[in-house]
């Protein structure tokens, strides 16, 4: 199965997040990145498909110049080859024109199965795997919580609201979105990093790619969120927190 | 304007996101004077359609089909699509479900139009529609603006409304049968088997107290801890998602979007970060206490007190101020 698993690399979770002048974006200077979480969970079942049915995994990732790391960081994993789309602007883009880019990129890959994370946790759109999937004129599923392989068709068990599943069957080739926690990713081994300098990363220039650039979207400023409740800060030593705390539980909210 | 809701049901019963976003439809349509429409689709919803057409809206669609009966990515972008294009609203609105995550992008794109997802609210200014949406898992909030024509679609979060109740006093909204061609071939996922995974073996919803642990738990070795405040406290111990995901406590006690919705007396958050997902399942808590290390989490915001320190230091002092109110 020849599977291509789209990864983004998004501020890490604990990075203090500023915003530039004007709201457009945040900071990126002195900040750490990651990968997004969610899609390291894609890029395990990826790798797990692999391992049981043969095959191969590209990894795909869209952004700056940083976001090569993510994919040496799949390609380390065992991912075979990395596409590159570069775009330094890439927060500029409307989740459409995203996916737009992505299916560019990757139509003469053919790809049996597609997959990606549920959402990313900078931009947190979650529509990117839908929308490559219509654009590339294929089925898809959504919040999959598990992945069996039925001759040319998958099976796949679906994660509805409030504690529901449901199981369902989508002929290949497809798009899934993975939800997060449906396997532990595994880490990079040392031998797993060395293989990975030998293996290749293909730069595509965004701009290059002969997409519109009409959006349908666009993102007028980013902000610290207003407070919708007033928060009380309870100050002091850890001790004296704790008994402060407990008091205006009782007394003050009555709750306890 | 000429606003179409759709709205979401499963096997004849609705969920009640899309009477948050009935308020918010209904609103917009107010400030640009301009209609309301609501959409219920599926198969035998007639009684839902009748039931909408209840709440003060200038039309209902209903749309029935006997591919639509079981919910498909591909029956619900395709009979949506003729819809749209035969009613040809500016503004489609829904509830941003797991349902609505799954078909509503494709719609749009079918179309060859964007979707504004998971908003919070919207403004109103100067005679556009400014809609808002959280970035960041929540640590930022973004204003967001259609740029090209319409049908413009977007979706509200759950608990981003008050959940629209007013049920007109002047009869019922028309309500127009829509045919769609729909044929079997068209339709590419088989839908299965719909089930839930083991029995609940506690029921969150009527702990009074829940004690809620997050990433900040570092550990399976530190839930007892929590327990054992929880216990202090007579409540019962839930988690964010990622805890549950490791194991480290099993997946009935999770709270947020994908787990249960709860409306203690006290909800209080150790080491939660606060992403949407998890607080669209607990604030509608009566007091929400939070202890974090970082104070710019967005827990905070919806907290009524908060303690910005390292809960291994709190949560012990904590436990040891309650056992000294027993022992008196």
């Amino acid at each position: 199965m020849k599977i291509g698993v789209c990864i983004k690399q998004v501020p890490a979770k604990d990075a203090p997040l500023a915003i530039v002048e004007g709201g457009a974006w945040i900071r990126e200077s002195d900040i750490g990145f990651e990968t997004n979480e969610p899609d390291s969970f894609a890029l395990e079942e990826a790798l797990r498909l692999k391992e049981k049915h043969g095959g191969e995994v590209v990894a795909i990732s869209m952004g700056p110049e940083r976001a090569k790391q993510t994919l040496k960081e799949a390609l380390a994993k065992g991912a075979e080859r990395g596409i590159h789309i570069f775009d330094p602007e890439f927060f500029k883009l409307d989740p459409l024109t995203s996916a737009r880019s992505f299916a560019a990129a990757i139509q003469s890959e053919n790809f049996d199965l597609i997959l990606t994370g549920l959402q990313s946790d900078d931009q947190g759109f979650g529509q990117t795997g839908v929308l490559l999937a219509e654009l590339l004129g294929r089925p898809h599923a959504t919040i999959i919580m598990a992945i069996e392989v039925s001759g040319s068709a998958l099976k796949l068990k679906r994660e509805l609201e409030a504690g529901w599943f449901q199981w369902v069957e989508v002929p290949l080739p497809l798009v899934l979105t993975i939800q997060s926690g449906i396997n532990k990713p595994r880490y990079a081994t040392l031998k797993g990093i060395m293989a990975a300098k030998k293996k290749e990363i293909t730069t595509l220039d965004r701009a290059a790619l002969g997409i519109s650039d009409r959006r349908t979207q666009q993102i007028q400023r980013i902000y610290v969120p207003q407070k919708s409740k007033k928060t009380e800060f309870i100050t002091g030593s850890p001790k004296e927190a704790a008994a402060k705390l407990i008091e205006k539980l009782r007394h003050e909210a009555r709750v306890l | 304007m000429k606003i179409l809701l759709i709205t979401e049901q499963r096997e004849a019963k609705w969920n009640r996101v899309s009477f948050e976003t009935l308020a918010a439809a209904r609103q917009i349509a107010k400030q640009t004077q301009g209609t309301l429409g609501g959409a219920v689709i599926g198969k035998g919803v007639a009684t839902l359609a009748d039931d909408l057409a209840g709440y003060a809206m200038d039309e209902v669609l209903l749309i029935e089909h006997d591919l639509l009966g079981q919910y498909t990515p591909d029956g619900f972008s395709i009979a949506l699509r003729q819809v749209i294009e035969s009613t040809q609203p500016d503004l489609v609105l829904l509830p941003h479900t797991y349902q609505v995550r799954d078909f509503a992008p494709k719609l749009a794109a079918s179309l060859g139009k964007g979707m504004i997802g998971d908003c919070i609210g919207y403004r109103h200014e100067n005679g556009n529609l400014i809609f808002v949406r959280q970035m960041f898992q929540g640590r930022t909030a973004a204003d967001v603006v259609f740029t090209g024509e319409p049908p413009w679609f977007a979706s509200f979060q759950a608990g981003a409304f008050r959940a629209d109740s007013a049920r007109s006093a002047s009869g019922k909204a028309p309500i127009k049968s829509v045919s769609v061609d729909l044929r079997a071939e068209q339709i590419r996922t088989k839908p299965l088997e719909l089930f839930r995974e083991a029995k609940q073996a506690v029921d969150l919803t009527q702990a009074p107290v829940l004690v809620s642990v997050g990433r900040g738990i570092k550990g399976p070795e530190n839930i007892p801890m929590a327990e054992k405040l929880a216990k202090l406290m007579g409540g019962e111990v839930s988690a964010s998602r990622p805890i549950c995901d490791e194991g480290w406590l099993p997946m009935d006690r999770q709270i947020g979007s994908s787990g249960q919705t709860v409306m203690p007396k006290l909800y209080l958050a150790l080491g939660i970060s606060g992403a949407i997902q998890h607080v669209v399942g607990m604030k509608g808590a009566r007091t929400i206490a939070a202890v974090n290390k970082d104070q710019n989490a967005p827990i905070f915001e919806v907290a009524d007190y908060g303690v910005v320190g390292d809960l291994f230091e709190i949560v012990p002092a904590m436990i040891e101020e309650l056992e000294k109110g027993t022992a008196s």
